[in-house]
């Protein structure tokens, strides 16, 4: 399946693999299209192929837009072949499943990547191509795990970067960027400013990879991976559901893209699953727009504690609506307070600490297992993107720890309710 | 009442290679039509059947999205700046 040229969403006019996002005559996104498979018909040949590939991401490089294959050693980057992302664990959460009155809950741990977020992934196609492009830096807006995963994957390949975010991220969201010795800006403003500033700073820097703009027909099909994985991971087949987190909207419609690629290539067999969205009330642009029958997503300014989630305008919303409405899904939305409670709830039942995002996409599987969404017997695949060790202000104070001096008695008389 | 206009590079052809514009109007929808009238080429690349944006077709007044403000029919003070961008997906 090789990439053939990009393909504007709205009106399908054409233009070449290069560095472009934006369609010249309706100013609509662009996306990579491929030709068909060369072994196509032969799933058997097909799937030994993938399974005899490397550990990671780029078992799957043939469905992924990369002229010279997977990254390697190259003579302008000797070694330099990036971090070794994805093939992350598909755990069956059994006990979390339980607590919910389900019957089949699986968990796609995206926390286990280099920089602890499914951001890696996008970054990894996004830097591979923008090598086979020539360019020799780095940027994005980020609102958080992508600037944490552009500053490490430019300091593994040995170019700069330049990483913008808003300046009130979470601390160890900061740190885990600043570290890699990325030129760091924190914008006084929030994600969508951000996202303003580098699109107009992209038009003046056009030697610069922005992953998630002049790069982003590239790096958005870096998702796909995960839909990938699931269905491998399964066993070569499709869950019933996927609960994904909802931020631009793009993870969400390139799993679906994912899915489909492997359908339409016979890879497995079934109907695309439902497809359920996961947003914050205090940023919830798509889950109401999905509530009142819109398709299209009017913007909000974000207050949440899910701030790797917080896009108060959603480019790709029209396409999350669509795609929700289409597979019998839903976009919902859920309180502070229920993330907090989708954080405990997670790690208590699956010894998975996630990040606020996580919270949210677990409080939306309660809450649509307690309306009756999910039939008992469907397998429900939920997808954590993110790490719980970047944002610990959200779960401070959560718990309760026993002070005790150094003797046995000192433990038995403050545990004795516990152990007994 | 005028507004300057600041033009994306993809835009830039319809408009001759110019990055910006100087235009008169009271309202967003009233420069964006002066726009119009000056760079025809302009209207059907960000304009919808119905006279309103394309979906993907962002408009800042002094960098405030104007979807927080009235829309098209937010005034637009003299000297102000417009900025047309086109939607971008973030992470």
């Amino acid at each position: 399946m090789a990439a053939e040229k990009l393909k504007c969403k709205e009106c399908g006019s054409e233009y070449p693999l290069v560095a472009l996002y934006v369609c010249d005559r309706c100013f609509g996104p662009l996306e990579v299209s491929y030709g068909p498979p060369t072994d196509a018909g032969d799933v058997a040949a097909l799937r030994r192929r993938i399974q005899a590939g490397r550990g990671d991401m780029w078992r799957y490089a043939d469905f992924l837009p990369l002229a010279g294959g997977p990254p390697g050693p190259s003579n302008q980057f000797a070694s330099r072949a990036g971090l070794p992302t994805g093939w992350t664990p598909l755990v069956s959460a059994d006990r979390l499943a339980e607590r919910l009155g389900l019957r089949e809950v699986w968990v796609k741990n995206d926390a286990a990547n280099p920089t602890h977020s499914f951001k890696d992934r996008v970054v990894a196609v996004a830097s591979a191509r923008a090598r086979e492009l020539g360019f020799n830096a780095l940027a994005c807006a980020s609102t958080g795990n992508l600037g944490n995963a552009v500053a490490a994957q430019a300091a593994a390949l040995g170019l700069p970067s330049y990483v913008f975010i808003p300046a009130d991220l979470e601390e160890q969201k900061i740190l885990a960027t600043s570290i890699y010795g990325t030129n760091l800006a924190t914008v006084r403003g929030n994600y969508d400013d951000v996202n303003r500033l580098c699109t107009e700073l992209s038009a003046e820097h056009d030697d610069w990879a922005f992953v998630n703009i002049n790069m982003r027909p590239y790096y958005s099909e870096g998702s796909k991976t995960v839909a990938y994985e699931i269905a491998e991971q399964l066993g070569w087949e499709l869950p019933d559901r996927v609960i994904v987190p909802i931020a631009s909207g793009s993870l969400f419609t390139k799993i679906n893209k994912g899915f489909r690629e492997w359908i339409e290539l016979g890879l497995v067999s079934g109907r695309e699953p439902v497809m359920n969205g996961a947003q914050a009330t205090g940023c919830a642009p798509v889950a109401n727009a999905f509530a009142a029958g819109q398709d299209f997503c009017q913007p909000v300014k974000p207050s949440t504690i899910a701030k790797s989630l917080s896009i108060g305008n959603p480019a790709d919303g029209p396409y999350v609506l669509e795609l929700a409405r289409r597979t019998g899904g839903s976009v919902d939305a859920v309180s502070d307070d229920q993330i907090r409670a989708g954080i405990a709830l997670l790690a208590e039942t699956t010894g998975i600490f996630t990040e606020t995002a996580g919270g949210v996409t677990v409080a939306v599987l309660a809450e649509l297992a307690r309306r009756g969404d999910i039939d008992p017997d469907e397998r429900v695949v939920l997808l954590i993107t993110g790490d719980g060790l970047k944002t610990l202000d959200a779960v401070r104070g959560s718990f309760k720890a026993r002070e005790i001096d150094p003797t046995v008695d000192a433990f038995d008389l403050a545990f004795e309710t516990v152990a007994a | 009442m005028a507004a300057r206009v600041k033009i994306p590079t993809q835009l830039r052809a319809a408009t001759g290679g110019a990055s910006e514009a100087t235009v008169e109007g009271g309202t967003v929808g009233e420069v964006l039509d002066g726009l119009f009238e000056e760079f025809g080429e302009l209207r059907e690349r960000i304009a919808d059947e119905q006279g309103g944006l394309r979906r993907f077709v962002n408009v800042y007044l002094g960098g405030e999205d104007i979807r927080f403000l009235d829309g098209i029919a937010t005034s637009v003070p003299d000297g102000a700046e417009l900025t047309i961008l086109p939607a971008v997906a973030g992470g």
